[in-house]
């Protein structure tokens, strides 16, 4: 017997927690690498031809684009949240979830488009 | 310093007033007194129609909540010389229906809560002569701080989510419930599913976390929302991955 309603909502609060997660502990780490730590040089940065063969490593490839991934669903949930509550548009829930949910898939497939072919 | 504080009050009296209107008193400022002291003052020596609700005077009976200057607080916990000069501005809990004055109606809570069954279930029950269900400091301490709440209302006053949606079960009731789903005496978590994660369950909550931020007995109903989430999407995944082994799983720990 089971009278319950089946729901997205378990799944995408999944993809947005983990998102959140991920997010938390990678971004960080690149910013500080890429951002500060490789231009000012408190680390020597790796050439380009190691970073290219990094990049084409199928493993890298995976990791960055769950990390693009994730971070887009918890992006999507969190803002589809701020539009139903904070903005009070609940009436337009719809449209606000293909919009959030619907974004985040387009972000994923130009992330794995450009994860791709560089 | 001054010999004197202004309360700012909230008045409804129905039949009397059409809405609420604000009324001062000056009531004395004494270094021990609470806002629950300067209210008693008030009703035994200036205005003995005024109206509120206490028990306790400890912060243990949770009678006595209300808004003071803008925040959920127990008035009983919350003192008159913390907000000198003054004047302090208190008003009924928010988010709940006013009866009169500060005392509001707390029946939507009252329905939901048995709704989660917070008490401990047990399959089979065993006979007293068996002894104690026993448990180790572990055990217990997963569930105790979750046993701390006075059904107070301040994390209800507090939720944005619960003014948004009334439907929503609450941060009190999820975290009552847990409260019995982590003690290892209760085997009711499946009976309090169906209720914990509907959509008017957990799922409502948006982690804003205001209902932990103003608890005062330290319970976070924030985060056993969030663990609770945690629990209803792994199980319907579950489900969703491998219908049938869960399905069976199901039927034979309900029975």
């Amino acid at each position: 017997m089971n009278h319950r309603r089946s729901s997205p909502e378990p799944l995408l609060w999944m993809l947005f927690s983990s998102g959140g997660m991920v997010a938390a502990l990678m971004v960080p780490i690149l910013l500080f690498l890429f951002g500060i730590a490789f231009p000012v040089g408190l680390l020597s940065a790796p050439s380009h031809a190691h970073l290219y063969a990094v990049l084409h490593n199928p493993l890298t490839r995976l990791v960055l684009f769950g990390l693009c991934a994730l971070a887009l669903f918890h992006w999507a949930h969190r803002f589809r949240y701020t539009l139903y509550d904070g903005l009070q548009l609940k009436r337009y829930a719809v449209p606000i979830v293909v919009l959030c949910y619907g974004g985040a898939v387009v972000g994923c497939v130009i992330a794995a488009g450009l994860l791709l072919t560089v | 310093m001054a010999t004197e504080i202004t309360l700012e009050v909230a008045r409804y009296r129905p039949g009397v007033d059409s809405e609420p209107v604000m009324q001062s008193y000056q009531v004395p400022l004494r270094e021990h007194w609470a806002i629950l002291d300067g209210l008693t003052y008030v009703k035994d020596h200036l205005d003995g129609t005024l109206s509120f609700r206490w028990s306790c005077r400890m912060g243990i009976c949770g009678s006595c909540g209300m808004t003071v200057n803008g925040e959920p607080q127990l008035s009983c916990a919350t003192f008159l010389t913390d907000y000198a000069p003054g004047p302090i501005r208190v008003e009924p809990l928010h988010n709940f229906p006013v009866v009169r004055d500060l005392v509001v109606d707390i029946d939507d809570f009252m329905t939901k809560l048995p709704k989660v069954k917070p008490w401990v279930v047990r399959e089979v029950q065993s006979p007293v002569e068996e002894g104690e269900y026993l448990q180790t400091p572990e055990e217990l301490d997963e569930y105790q701080q979750f046993s701390m709440c006075i059904n107070c209302m301040l994390c209800y006053s507090a939720c944005p989510v619960y003014s948004l949606e009334p439907d929503f079960l609450g941060p009190a009731a999820i975290a009552l419930a847990q409260r019995y789903n982590l003690d290892s005496r209760d085997e009711g978590a499946d009976e309090r599913r169906d209720v914990l994660s509907s959509p008017e369950g957990v799922w409502a909550c948006t982690f804003v976390g205001e209902c932990s931020a103003v608890c005062p007995k330290g319970v976070d109903p924030a985060g056993a929302i969030q663990r609770y989430k945690l629990t209803a999407a792994t199980q319907s995944i579950k489900e969703l991955l491998m219908p049938r082994i869960s399905r069976r799983l199901n039927s034979r720990s309900q029975g």
